[in-house]
């Protein structure tokens, strides 16, 4: 068996994973599952090409990549204004949908609003953009052999490099931080938490922006490795809940394994029964966990 | 500080509470207490009489519907649960009263959140100091911990921000009767320290035995009022709420 695969599968994996802890938060916190979570990762590929192809003109045309990369300072710029837009993005929604929804309708209502807000996010992406595939670069990036068959470019090693970093902090945020103890009481009893003097409105508002900034850096490494299309964050809906389930959901670290294991099996999936069966992987994964293991491997509520 | 007439002000005054879970189906049906500084008063009632959701709204987690709730004069009734504490009214619920997925020590962290940070540590060292217990299991999951330690853990957490006054929802249930004689100790010697008690209780033995004063509450309204020896030395008060027919007739030990 080529080694390849695992390259490709860490990738898809950290796209996954960093589109599963937003998902995970929120369902943990909040207690509805964002289906609106994949436009989070449209958005934010698409908020960081126009803001770096704004930066782009400003200077007067196309500004030089960086070392062996595909990509320019200006990207880099616009990834992390973009990933504060993305979550003032999804801190928006919340605060003209679900904050009302919340307080008073059953949950099925959330989860049916937002689908219709993911349906609306994603016209209005294809009225400003057309719904054709586009890039932040076209600039061809050449594979170095890393030995045992593998090959990767240098894009691909750096942002597995920021993956690892970004998940880092969000868990050391979670664990070693007043924020992110308040982040985890939130999730496993609001009322006690509010009794303990935590402010639960700010809480929610924390998370949403840590899970919009998380789903825009999806979309930007998708943006990166594949292309920028509206499509693309519906597109990885599955997979995501797939990861978190699998992950248990409310676990961080758990989202980001579920995460990889859904990207390593869907690329061995298309290594060895062929391409056609990649989506179908995230779905039977996600049916095996239901079944043999309802709390997902990191889980404590069922 | 204090201004001369303050001396007699209660330090929480609730007048004619109205509250409940559903708009329009009050549970809490106009019931009122009065607590002065540093008593120690306990709430009686048969189970179901609203004796949770009474104190409950007091700390904020239950919709009022009317009524005042004054700490130390300022009315406080609209505020948010969250913002109670800081006006130094903490509360320990009956159930579910630790975060049982997080370690001793980030449960008391976690409450500590409200205090400037350089009261923090000494403040989680003066708990370790007086519960013994959980300073040997700080890195335990509070929900691995026994029942008792539990309560410990609920009763700390709220005592890290040193309120003024603490209400307590049955902290003696489902405990020994070693532990519980325990909890009334600790709550003699939380009172000591100035802190000012109300206590809602099954067991009214224990409870009288170190009350000032208590209420009886049923159907959501004060049923009756009064010293604490002379609710538990009343035949018909201790027939009809106390459990008591045939403890009648017995002293509260002083
Ligand atoms: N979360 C809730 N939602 C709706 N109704 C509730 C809720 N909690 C309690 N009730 C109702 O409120 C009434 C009073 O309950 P409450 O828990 O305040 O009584 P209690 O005096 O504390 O009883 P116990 O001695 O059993 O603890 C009961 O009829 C109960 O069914
Ligand atoms: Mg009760």
């Amino acid at each position: 068996m080529n080694l390849q695969f695992l390259v490709d599968g860490l990738l898809t994996g950290s796209i996954i994973g960093l589109g599963a802890i937003g998902v995970t938060l929120t369902y943990s916190i909040l207690r509805f599952s964002n289906f609106a979570h994949g436009e989070f990762i449209s958005w934010g590929a698409y908020a960081t090409l126009f803001t770096s192809g704004i930066l782009g003109w400003a200077m007067g045309g196309a500004v030089p990549a960086i070392g062996p990369f595909s990509f320019g300072w200006t990207l880099l710029v616009a990834a992390v204004f973009a990933m504060a837009l993305t979550g003032l993005l999804a801190l928006g929604l919340d605060y003209v949908l679900f904050r009302h929804l919340r307080r008073r309708a059953n949950a099925i209502t959330a989860v049916m609003a937002s689908f219709g807000a993911s349906m609306a996010l994603r016209s209005l992406l294809e009225f400003f953009f057309t719904s054709s595939p586009t890039y932040f670069s076209k600039k061809l990036q050449i594979a170095k052999q890393l030995g045992l068959g593998i090959r990767a470019t240098p894009d691909q090693m750096v942002l597995i490099g920021l993956t690892a970093a970004l998940v880092l902090s969000i868990h050391l945020l979670l664990t070693r931080t007043q924020t992110g103890r308040s982040m985890r009481a939130v999730s496993e009893n609001p009322d006690l938490a509010r009794v303990a003097g935590i402010d639960v409105a700010r809480i929610v508002n924390i998370t949403w922006m840590i899970g919009g900034a998380l789903a825009c850096a999806a979309g930007i490494m998708v943006g990166l490795l594949v292309q920028i299309r509206p499509y693309m964050g519906f597109d990885l809906l599955l997979p995501l809940f797939a990861a978190a389930i699998l992950g248990g959901i409310g676990s961080v670290p758990g989202a980001l394994i579920g995460g990889l294991i859904v990207g390593l099996a869907e690329a061995v999936a298309v290594q060895t029964v062929g391409a056609e069966w990649r989506a179908a992987i995230a779905f039977l994964l996600l049916i095996v966990v239901l079944i043999v293991r309802p709390s997902g491997l990191f889980g404590v509520r069922s | 500080m204090s201004a001369p007439q303050a001396e007699n002000q209660p330090i929480l005054a609730v007048t004619d509470l109205v509250s409940g879970y559903d708009p329009g189906v009050p549970i809490v049906r106009g019931a009122s207490m009065t607590v002065a500084p540093g008593e120690i008063v306990v709430i009686l009632g048969p189970n179901g009489a609203g004796k949770s959701t009474f104190i409950k709204s007091i700390a904020g987690l239950v919709p009022k519907q009317s009524g005042s709730v004054r700490l130390e004069g300022r009315e406080i009734a609209a505020l948010p649960a969250h913002r109670l504490v800081h006006e130094g009214l903490a509360f320990v619920p009956q159930t579910e009263n630790v975060f049982g997925q997080m370690s001793v020590e980030d449960n008391l962290r976690l409450a500590a959140g409200i205090l400037p940070k350089a009261e923090r540590a000494p403040q989680l060292d003066k708990m370790y100091g007086m519960f013994a217990d959980l300073a040997r299991q700080r890195h335990l999951l509070a929900g691995r911990l026994s029942g008792g330690q539990r309560q410990m853990v609920a009763v700390a957490r709220a005592l890290m921000v040193s309120p003024r006054v603490v209400m307590l929802d049955e902290p003696s249930a489902g405990l020994s009767p070693k532990l519980v004689e325990q909890v009334f100790v600790n709550l003699a010697g939380i009172r000591k320290a100035g802190v000012t008690i109300v206590l809602v209780e099954q067991n009214a033995r224990a409870a009288l035995a170190i009350a000032d004063r208590a209420y009886i509450l049923a159907e959501g309204r004060n049923a009756h009022e009064g010293g604490a020896a002379d609710l538990w030395n009343d035949p018909a008060i201790a027939a009809l709420y106390l459990g008591g027919g045939k403890l009648r007739g017995r002293e509260v030990p002083a």
